[in-house]
């Protein structure tokens, strides 16, 4: 027969303090579990959905980031004149080329950032569908005007609709906020690349990007433009491309993450024992009586481990509370392939949440184990002897 | 002292539970020392930068170069005694998972600027009389199993091309906070190999002046120099230099801040719960202490002592094995910590916090025993 879960949840509830105090530690591991799975996840997640897999980008041979890169304007032609690129209604390529600088702009904290400026045609919003405009207006060619991504307009002084912002020793309106759907996007500035060439005085673009209209062409597109003796170029995925340049940072975020997490698990494992250890000990008196009135070993076992489970889970779950706050906050670090800022959310997503309750539980589990069958094991006649 | 005996046989009396305690500790203070030594390691480069050093890059953004003919002119500058440059060259080693920074500098000047690059006499001679030679850091070349006469190939992302680099020298820093994981060659042979559109190009320059007191006016006097040139300037000192890039890396430090406070808070509920409860188990035994004569205040030094001492124990294995480990496995992050090593100061804060850890988890069970009621405790007795 089953020991009824009443009693322990009677037990729990008389011990406040010591329930309170353990359950709080083991919130605050599973808290720090799905935080760093909340940042590593946003931080990748910014880079890693920047690209979508039918576009494809051509960089200079050498480039891992486009601000490093060379794409001449014959270079660039050529490139759009390739087949396998998809066609827009009007008939021609789905393709644009852009113009990629990092400027130095002062943060709204007072620090100062490198921003990226993105020239762009109006292909560039056809072939990022998830950009689109949740303020003000899109920026008219040939003016000197430029749209904002949602986390520069947060974060970046002087950039709400209706500012100007200085580059180039030009005074540049700001017309528009856009929304990226929390790709690196969201942290750039984007106005007209054919003005944009005069005004950095940059004769060439940075980047081509195209839609290929069968995903099974891009290995014959690539293998064409990186043999063309007139260009020294490198055709890669846009997703891959960009995710890339996430790999080593969000590779060490999460290494940090399940580094810490870990050893700090074994520290709350080690804190789960110490209290059923003690809560075992207060009670042999009552586990001789349990014993005595018939309950199997196995039950006692049981219950044990499931009021451990339950205390951890009560923990578990004032850590997704705690969590919960976090998601959404913006924060920036460098995307080190380019050295420009790359701003992005926390995402605390249910399946985080999930993970941390169940960290919590094994962390119950693995800190009641020993002390149950401890107390399983007692002999009936010793442990009702004990004062 | 001659208690301490007493509060050591009262943590042996449940061997279990002291050790868990302990460890939980230490394992919160060498978190605490990991993500402390994160931060301190992106510091590094303050630490090593020299207020008589000025760092002058182009005045829009990083990507831009400056003209090769400001030399002589930053030169002529009154108060600056040395000038050197270099360009960041960006580029990657085999995978660019091998990340370590190349600098293409101007090898007769820049040890006159940089004493703290410390390079023997012989192999300082051999890297200038090569063109296409390289000196690469002692723990660079440790990682990478380098020596003196290999060739690192090197594929450039700024500069495109396969680039070969003999390495005729490694060098060392004079104190521990110098970087030495990068790798120096000619700012001559990059410049020579370049098209005609890209050459005599600089990235940076850095100015050495004649006291630290002249850095805000010699960087006005260069700055407003280029101010109306189509490639102006910013002129600002190593360290603030520094401390854009380390900006850059953004709010990590403070979510590392975070991070360790719920860690070592986290750890100090645990503690104060165990010894709570330590000390609830004993009533009867501090009863019988009390009824023996000893005072209110002597139990409370009994109690609160054992937290301290456990406390502290823990303190000086977490910070000494965080210490140690990190000495000897020559972590560097994949290249993003390349001075990562664990200071004193770390350590000392961490024993702090340790007995602050312990003082607070044995206020409470150490004030309830001080209070304990003689009679009402040993009612309790069956």
């Amino acid at each position: 027969m089953r020991i009824p879960l009443a009693y322990n949840i009677r037990n729990l509830a008389a011990r406040r303090v010591s329930t309170i105090l353990t359950a709080l530690g083991i919130g605050l591991v599973s808290w720090v579990f799905i935080f760093t799975l909340a940042l590593a996840g946003g931080f990748q997640s910014a880079l890693q959905t920047t690209g979508s897999p039918q576009n494809a980008i051509v960089v200079r041979n050498g480039s891992t980031a486009e601000v490093t890169s060379i794409i001449d304007r014959e270079s660039a032609a050529a490139i759009e004149s390739q087949p396998e690129i998809a066609k827009s209604p009007d008939g021609s390529a789905l393709a644009t080329h852009e113009l990629v600088v990092l400027w130095n702009l002062p943060r709204k904290s007072g620090t100062t950032t490198n921003v990226v400026v993105r020239g762009v045609t109006a292909k560039s919003f056809a072939l990022r569908p998830q950009v689109h405009l949740i303020q003000g207006r899109m920026f008219r060619p040939g003016l000197e005007e430029v749209v904002v991504g949602a986390l520069a307009h947060e974060r970046i002084a002087h950039c709400l609709v209706g500012d100007k912002i200085r580059l180039a020793g030009h005074e540049w309106s700001i017309v528009g906020v856009f929304d990226a759907h929390g790709t690196s996007f969201d942290s750039e500035i984007w106005g007209d690349v054919q003005l944009f060439m005069p005004v950095f005085d940059r004769p060439v673009y940075q980047s081509v990007t195209f839609r290929l209209d069968e995903p099974s062409h891009f290995g014959a597109i690539q293998k064409r433009l990186e043999a063309d003796p007139r260009m020294s170029v490198r055709v890669h995925h846009e997703d891959e491309f960009y995710a890339a340049q996430s790999a080593t940072l969000a590779a060490l975020l999460r290494g940090l993450g399940l580094f810490v997490t870990l050893i700090m698990a074994l520290g709350a494992v080690f804190g789960a024992l110490n209290t059923m250890y003690a809560a075992v000990g207060s009670r042999t008196k009552e586990i001789g009586t349990l014993l005595a009135l018939g309950f199997s070993r196995g039950a006692v076992l049981v219950s044990f481990l499931i009021e451990s489970v339950m205390l951890a889970l009560f923990g578990g779950f004032l850590g997704c509370l705690l969590a919960l706050p976090v998601n959404g906050m913006a924060t920036s670090t460098t995307n080190f392939a380019s050295f420009s800022e790359v701003a992005f959310r926390f995402q605390v997503t249910p399946q985080m949440l999930l993970a941390g309750m169940i960290f919590a539980a094994v962390m119950g589990a693995l800190g009641g184990w020993f002390p149950s069958r401890n107390a399983s094991r007692r002999v009936i006649v010793e442990a009702l002897r004990q004062a | 002292m001659k208690f301490f005996r007493l509060i050591l046989a009262n943590l042996m009396r449940s061997k279990r539970r002291t050790f868990l305690t302990t460890f939980s500790i230490a394992i919160a203070l060498f978190l605490f020392c990991t993500l402390r030594t994160v931060i301190t390691s992106f510091e590094a480069s303050l630490r090593a930068s020299e207020a008589t050093r000025l760092v002058v890059r182009h005045g829009a953004s990083l990507v831009f170069p400056l003209p090769l003919s400001y030399e002589d002119r930053l030169a002529r500058v009154p108060g600056v005694t040395g000038v050197t440059y270099g360009n960041w060259f960006g580029g990657v080693y085999q995978d660019p998972k091998n990340q370590f920074a190349q600098f293409a500098m101007d090898v007769p000047t820049m040890f006159d600027l940089f004493p703290d690059t410390v390079l023997p006499e012989d192999q300082k001679k051999a890297f200038l009389a090569e063109r296409t030679s390289c000196i690469v850091g002692r723990a660079l070349a440790k990682k990478f199993g380098w020596k003196i006469g290999d060739a690192v190939p090197i594929l450039g992302t700024i500069y495109p091309g396969d680039w070969r680099f003999v390495i005729r020298g490694i060098y060392e820093g004079r104190t521990k906070d110098v970087d030495e994981n990068t790798l120096f060659f000619h700012w001559d042979y990059l410049n020579e190999s370049l098209p005609q559109g890209r050459k005599d190009y600089v990235g940076i320059y850095w100015l050495r002046i004649a006291s630290p007191s002249m850095a805000a006016a010699v960087s006005e006097r260069v700055d407003d120099m280029f101010r109306n040139s189509s490639q102006p300037t910013k002129t600002e000192t190593e360290k603030a230099f520094q401390a854009g890039f380390i900006s850059m890396i953004g709010n990590i430090q403070l979510l590392l801040t975070i991070l360790g406070s719920a860690i070592v808070f986290a750890i100090m509920l645990v503690t104060i719960n165990t010894m709570m409860m330590a000390a609830r188990e004993r009533t009867t035994e501090i009863a019988v202490l009390k009824t023996l004569g000893f005072s209110d205040g002597l139990i409370l030094r009994l109690v609160g002592g054992e937290a301290l001492l456990v406390s502290l124990v823990g303190g000086v294995l977490g910070c000494g094995l965080a210490a140690l480990i990190f000495h000897e496995m020559d972590f560097t992050g994949g290249g993003f910590f390349p001075n990562f090593r664990v200071l004193p100061e770390t350590i000392l804060a961490g024993l702090l916090l340790a007995v602050l850890m312990g003082v607070l988890s044995g206020v409470a069970p150490a004030v309830s025993a001080a209070r304990l009621r003689i009679a009402n405790a040993l009612r309790k007795v069956a």
